[in-house]
């Protein structure tokens, strides 16, 4: 849910990284966390366990310019990946404005990269959003582990598996080596806007005022 | 539902914050939404530390709703959180805000309670349009 402050003129807006287990959607988050100046992005909070796995949510919130003279902070949330914790996936996504998908490239996730888009687009009928209308992006991560011997997935796998129904922007990536992660923020931060631009022009924003 | 604010209400809940809760001697009063967005505040804590604290507010009563559905009840309307010097008062406004209250130990709790119970419901009125 996109909140609108007239007084401030300030769009507050949530972005929600989904995805598998150990699929780097906490490493993307501090990827930027640790890029981006810090005029952009504020403080990051994590809450994991000892393990290093995401246990609620990592949060940091940026602020990435303007639009009709509105300034624009996006709240940005990791949920946890492992199938357990799927409560608290739905508590992280209750608002949620924008999602990226953050598939493992690594061929032994092939299953849970289905599984986790599958509760995803459960979790969301459950906010009373479709996955077929709420901006979302592809990233398939750790796509430079092809280089390895270790197995992997080929992109057109990935697509097959995840985008075949969606056709949505897809951006492969290494978030441990930083590439690709601007990409995906990039894409869909503009898929957010006009969400949220569209609305406002169509007048389907209330009681905007001040 | 996305949420618009005028100018207008949002400076209806900021005197609110501050006759009822600043004045009383509070550090910090800000209220958020379920999602975790900051939708207004008062007091004498920084932005950087505020938009965490919102996050994490809605967070925090999102988990709590669940033990509160474990036990039989449907949430839980009011939290507290003591420390040493500064402690946290949080209650439910309407449906989908939370009010915060930070505040030290030359308050006391009392007084932030009743403070935020009438600063609960002007909000209500005031949101409710």
């Amino acid at each position: 849910m996109a909140f609108i402050d007239m007084k401030k003129r300030e769009i507050q807006s949530k972005l929600v990284y989904y995805g598998p287990g150990r699929g780097g959607k906490t490493t993307n988050v501090l990827h930027l966390f640790k890029t981006m100046s810090r005029q952009v992005c504020g403080k990051m909070v994590t809450i994991d366990t000892r393990g290093d796995r995401t246990l609620f949510f990592d949060f940091l919130p940026l602020s990435i310019g303007k639009i009709m003279n509105l300034n624009i902070r996006i709240q940005v949330y990791t949920v946890p990946g492992q199938v357990l914790y799927n409560d608290t996936r739905k508590l992280v996504l209750r608002g949620v404005d924008g999602v990226v998908f953050v598939a493992d490239s690594l061929r032994i996730q092939q299953q849970q990269n289905i599984d986790s888009l599958i509760n995803l687009e459960e979790n969301l009928r459950e906010e009373k959003l479709s996955i077929r209308t709420v901006p979302l992006v592809f990233q398939y991560n750790k796509i430079d582990l092809a280089e390895t011997s270790i197995p992997t997935l080929t992109v057109e796998e990935l697509q097959n598996d995840l985008n075949k129904n969606h056709q949505l922007p897809y951006f492969p990536a290494s978030a441990l080596k930083g590439f690709g992660v601007y990409e995906t923020l990039r894409e869909i931060s503009k898929k957010m806007i006009k969400s949220i631009t569209i609305k406002l022009k169509d007048g389907h924003l209330q009681g905007v005022g001040g | 539902m996305d949420l618009v604010l005028s100018g207008d209400q949002i400076a209806g809940l900021e005197q609110i914050m501050e006759e009822e809760l600043l004045k009383r001697g509070a550090r910090h009063a800000f209220l958020v939404d379920f999602s975790g967005n900051l939708i207004t505040e008062g007091g004498e804590l920084l932005m950087e530390d505020l938009l965490p604290l919102a996050a994490l507010t809605a967070a925090n009563f999102g988990a709590t709703e669940r033990m509160a559905g474990l036990i039989g009840e449907k949430d839980f309307t009011l939290l507290f959180h003591k420390g040493n010097k500064s402690h946290i008062h949080f209650s439910r406004v309407e449906e989908n805000f939370i009010l915060v209250t930070v505040f030290g130990n030359d308050v006391p709790l009392g007084m932030i309670r009743l403070g935020s119970g009438r600063a609960r419901e002007q909000m209500s009125s005031l949101l409710r349009g």
